[in-house]
């Protein structure tokens, strides 16, 4: 395919050009999928925490429930919220639909149930860890959550970011609640989907690199500083 | 590491940052086939200059463009499928239907041709060919504007091509873009409308095989969604862009588009 090679030139360009337009189109996408795991974390993190130290009838279902719902296909979220958003729906009244609102709400549905499960995993080990302390010091349930959500935050910024990278790789509810509007509703994924139906491959593959590249500044930025507060916390 | 009053400055900051901007805007709900054949970028910058009104277009198969309008999530609803924009408008979810353009339909399909279709102006007989040889054909099976008119070219035939889905007649189940990327990746033939196929990017070594026949007319019409119906319709705004696009300024502005030197869609409002 002689697309490859071009697609990469092709990526340089459009970045070293600073194209307003793609300018745009990235900092939609980055606004939409960092509110939307912001959302996720603040619903997600208490939820996940709950699961891990709570003992309750059901548990077992929760778990299971919580767990395939991980994998809740981007496109029935979107028509959910479609609907749910849509004049003739509900909540018509927010007027929310074709809005970068409605998008950050579709990609929190998304990815909130991915942050409380991995959080329920990765705090329910650790709790294993400190039952036994907790409860020789009596400490009150939410001081526990706190000191064990406190305790797991690098592994709990990992899970932030497999959030994340559900949310910025995802086209197929974006494209429905958002509508994909030039200047107002298109982002990274709806943009690459946009070139692909135009025929436009090498365009669409380019902006797929960039995309790439955006995910791996986000993660960089999220490692750096991750081991910067680790040397102060170690200093 | 997070204190908690920069991560709340820093949710405030996502999700407040403007969201919905306080201008002058219409919802168009329209097809791909004009917005990605680049028409609209052309055109309503000039309507936007001239009433200061921004038109969103949100752009999906007429079926669904319908569909959304009939649930009142759009202003004006611009598309190419006669006689559902006229059950649309009987059923009252619209105000009136009126024409705007047209341009026409073709089938492309591989070089090698086949069903040796080549250079018929017969739509018909050329299907017929391409049946009887059980040659590989894309449908977009999505019930837009171009999805209906090939069923009912497949009609006038007689023939069931959906009896054999799946062997050499083909659904898709896309847009107009994905369609064409499938038939040229399988080299099957397929119907496309004459705006996409000229601004398409990947036609590989595909051609037109039929052209020219008349029923392969293709009539795009516009309509306000029904206020009475949705209340929410912006029908000063939504009425002053089908004035326009009907008037003198709209239709020159069409009859204007042009890539490669081809134009695209010719301006026939009455």
């Amino acid at each position: 395919m002689q697309d490859f090679g071009g697609a990469f030139s092709l990526a340089f360009s459009l970045v070293l050009s600073a194209d307003p337009s793609l300018l745009e189109i990235i900092l939609l996408s980055l606004r939409v999928s960092l509110s939307a795991v912001l959302l996720a974390c603040m619903i997600g993190l208490p939820l996940g925490t709950l699961i891990a130290m709570a003992r309750f009838r059901g548990r077992s279902v929760a778990l299971v429930v919580l767990n395939s719902l991980m994998g809740l296909p981007p496109v029935v979220v979107g028509l959910l919220i479609y609907l749910l958003l849509s004049n003739a729906g509900p909540l018509g009244w927010l007027q929310l639909l074709y809005t970068p609102a409605a998008m950050i709400v579709a990609q929190t549905v998304l990815i909130f149930p991915i942050i409380a499960a991995l959080s329920r995993e990765v705090v329910e080990q650790l709790h294993t860890e400190y039952a036994e302390q907790f409860r020789s010091l009596s400490v009150p349930t939410r001081q526990a959550a706190a000191a064990l959500l406190w305790d797991a935050r690098y592994s709990l910024l990992t899970v932030a970011l497999a959030g994340f990278g559900r949310a910025v790789a995802e086209v197929g509810a974006v494209i429905i609640v958002g509508g994909n509007i030039d200047h107002l509703t298109r982002v990274m994924t709806t943009a690459i989907a946009l070139e692909t139906s135009k025929g436009d491959l090498g365009l669409a593959l380019a902006l797929g690199i960039v995309l790439l590249s955006i995910s791996l500044s986000v993660n960089a930025a999220v490692m750096a500083l991750r081991l910067t507060s680790a040397r102060f916390a170690y200093a | 590491m997070f204190p908690r009053n920069l991560l709340c400055l820093l949710s405030i900051a996502l999700l407040v940052s403007p969201v919905t901007a306080a201008e002058r805007s219409i919802l168009l709900q329209s097809t791909t086939s004009t917005a990605n054949s680049g028409l609209y970028n052309a055109i309503l910058p000039q309507f936007e200059k001239e009433t200061g009104i921004k038109v969103h277009v949100v752009a999906v198969g007429t079926g669904q463009a319908i569909k959304n309008a009939m649930n009142g999530d759009g202003d004006v609803l611009l598309v190419h499928a006669k006689p559902a924009e006229e059950k649309f408008v009987a059923e009252g979810y619209g105000v009136e239907r009126f024409d705007v353009m047209y341009n026409d339909f073709i089938i492309v399909g591989p070089p090698t041709d086949p069903a040796d279709t080549d250079g018929s102006r017969d739509a018909e007989a050329a299907l017929r060919k391409i049946a009887e040889t059980r040659s590989l054909f894309a449908s977009r099976g999505d019930n837009s504007g171009t999805h209906k008119k090939e069923q009912a070219l497949w009609k006038d035939t007689g023939i069931d091509p959906t009896a054999d889905s799946g062997t050499w007649y083909r659904e898709t189940g896309s847009g107009m873009g994905a369609t064409l990327n499938a038939a040229v990746g399988m080299g099957a033939y397929t119907l496309t409308d004459r705006g996409t196929w000229i601004s398409f990017r990947n036609k590989g070594d595909f051609q037109i095989v039929v052209e020219g026949d008349s029923r392969l007319f293709n009539q795009y019409g516009v309509i306000l969604v029904n206020p009475a119906r949705h209340p929410n319709v912006r029908k000063e705004d939504g009425q002053a862009f089908i004035d326009w696009i009907r008037g003198n300024k709209g239709q020159q502005a069409i009859a204007d588009y042009k890539l490669d030197g081809q134009q695209l869609f010719f301006p026939n409002a009455k």
